[in-house]
């Protein structure tokens, strides 16, 4: 056998690593998935999505749980989407080449790097108790704000790059204010990718419970949320306080709320995909 | 021309959400310190930081972090045994073997593994990863830092790949051709000349995933357990930084206490080691990344 041939086999036998190493995470998540259905999706009917909790496993409900995890999403769409694509419109139209503005996008990248339980710790101690609004769904959807704002500011930062600077010049030149240039040229344009990030940011919002957990949510509710000052259960908090029991019927029950809440994660997923791909194919500079 | 008012409310807003980040980064520092000084003026920090034990909600109290910093760099470490060899490989493959077509199906799909939340992996690494692992493991215990880590691992499997394949795939094509007209092969040529010329990239993805393993919370609270202990034994319960937090949390300890403080502490312990990681990651990446432009 030459060299050459040597060199061959041995390409070869990477590219079979390569494709095993590719599919094993996917396989194993897939195994997982498989067994999460067989132990939970029995578990899914009615009473099971609109009952209570319940000290008995096969009485309980996520109902709490699921509209408390609604009202996250939609608190944290409304203080996250604004402040997150102001900011990043800041950082790329306004800003000045200088080194403040250096120095505001290192705190962004680190601040994407710190841990999600840290962020509990400052909405415990800044919304709920310095601005008293205790373990509040409003307490919780300001500490997720925090937790997904670089995301959203890099994501809406990467999409308002990619749009051409003769857009912008195009319309200065008609007359434009540098407002009226990014809110009716630059912004439309980049609105596939500055959704993509937000929709991506937002469901890992709806997945998170670390935080949550340490401004006070609760793991036993037995009313559902029906206003931001009210105390809450999310599907996560529900799941991993039905994981940590020891009797059989709640891990089924976890099971099952898994189901709901990875159901949940992947639709936004889905969503967010789709419009990259739609976005990408319209428009082309 | 001055600006209409109306544009200039608009700017400050813009400028408002942008200064609000430092405002987030300030507000940690400020809200870690001000509740560890306190728990500092108790206990001394050389014994915070020396102390071989971890039991403040006991009735001995010992405020030694050493073994939730042990029993983090144990799962962080097993993660990262599990995610850099496979993230690597996925990249190069992704890189330097997979068509183009194939590395932009497979990209998104492995963004799946990220996308999960982590509650769902700590059920998988209780419930079915460590039932395995007893299977060929008979001492292993129901808790345990192994099946947290290599859970974990699978997690940040896409992170890797993702850093390491975007520093590969910015190596320019040039050097790949002079390496094949060489009568270098591919495989050759991905790891002679390829990473060599990613490493700095390849290092900034590995600094962060070990940072993302230190701060990971569900997996490590949900399978690794309660126990702290100065131990590498990967088959016994330990307990990490972020472990002890939700444990305090989820119990009715009062605010002000001594042992409520604890968790500031190891608050902090855990934001200054994710902290250097992520500044460190950022220097290399500042220092190499013009090396081809």
């Amino acid at each position: 056998m030459t060299q050459h041939d040597k060199q061959k086999i041995k390409d070869k036998l990477f590219c079979t690593i390569g494709y095993v190493a590719t599919f094993s995470g996917l396989l194993i998540l897939a195994y997982f998935l498989i067994d999460i259905f067989i132990d939970g999706f029995h578990r899914i009917d009615y009473d099971f999505l609109m009952g209570f909790t319940s000290r008995k496993a096969e009485n309980a409900g996520i109902l709490p749980a699921w509209v408390g995890s609604v009202w996250i999403l939609g608190l944290t769409v409304v203080f996250a989407i604004p402040i997150g694509i102001a900011a990043g419109i800041y950082f790329e139209e306004y800003a000045p080449k200088n080194k403040v503005t250096y120095m505001l996008e290192v705190n962004i990248a680190n601040l994407a790097g710190v841990p999600s339980i840290i962020y509990g710790l400052l909405g415990l101690e800044v919304f709920g108790r310095l601005m008293g609004f205790g373990g509040s769904l409003l307490t919780g959807s300001l500490t997720l704000t925090l937790l997904i704002l670089p995301i959203i500011i890099v994501a809406t930062r990467e999409s308002l790059k990619a749009v051409p600077q003769s857009l912008r010049d195009a319309s200065h030149a008609l007359g434009a204010t540098q407002w009226q240039t990014i809110w009716h040229q630059v912004l439309p344009s980049s609105m596939g990718g500055i959704l993509t990030g937000t929709i991506l940011a937002l469901s890992r919002a709806v997945g998170e419970t670390a935080p949550l957990i340490v401004i006070g949510a609760l793991a036993y509710v037995d009313f559902v949320p029906t206003s931001p000052m009210d105390n809450f259960s999310v599907l996560p908090m529900q799941i991993f306080n039905w994981t940590s029991r020891p009797q059989h019927s709640f891990i089924i029950n976890a099971a099952a709320a898994i189901i709901i809440l990875l159901a949940i994660t992947f639709i936004m997923n889905s969503i967010a995909i789709y419009l990259r791909n739609r976005w990408q194919k319209k428009i082309q500079w | 021309m001055a600006k209409p008012v109306k544009e200039r409310i608009i700017e400050l807003f813009l400028k408002g959400s942008a200064i609000l980040t430092v405002g987030t980064t300030v507000g940690i520092i400020l809200v870690l310190l001000s509740e560890s000084i306190p728990f500092f003026k108790e206990v001394s920090i050389v014994e915070f930081l020396t102390d071989t034990e971890w039991t403040p909600l006991f009735t001995t109290k010992r405020f030694g972090i050493l073994p939730l910093i042990s029993g983090t760099l144990l799962v962080t470490f097993i993660s990262v045994i599990v995610a850099v060899p496979l993230g690597i490989i996925i990249a190069i493959f992704l890189s330097e073997y997979a068509s183009p077509k194939f590395r932009k199906t497979v990209k998104p799909m492995l963004e799946i593994l990220a996308a999960v939340p982590t509650v769902v992996y700590g059920f998988f690494a209780l419930m079915t990863v460590t039932p395995l692992l007893q299977m060929i493991i008979p001492g292993l215990s129901g808790f345990n830092s192994l099946s947290a880590g290599i859970v974990m691992g699978i997690m940040i499997i896409p992170l890797v790949t993702s850093l390491s394949e975007d520093a590969m795939y910015a190596v320019p094509k040039s050097l790949r051709e002079a390496s094949f007209a060489m009568g270098a092969s591919r495989l050759q040529t991905a790891f002679k000349v390829v990473v060599p010329a990613a490493f700095s990239g390849i290092v900034v993805s590995v600094i962060l995933a070990v940072a993302r393993a230190i701060g990971e919370t569900m997996i490590v609270a949900i399978a690794a357990g309660q126990q702290p202990r100065l131990t590498f034994d990967p088959t016994v319960p330990i307990e990490t930084i972020t472990a002890y937090i939700v444990q305090v949390s989820s119990g009715d300890i009062p605010h002000g206490s001594l042992e409520y403080k604890t968790i500031y502490a190891a608050g902090i312990t855990l934001f200054v080691l994710t902290f250097s990681l992520n500044s460190l990651s950022f220097f290399i990446r500042r220092k190499f990344q013009e090396k081809y432009q």
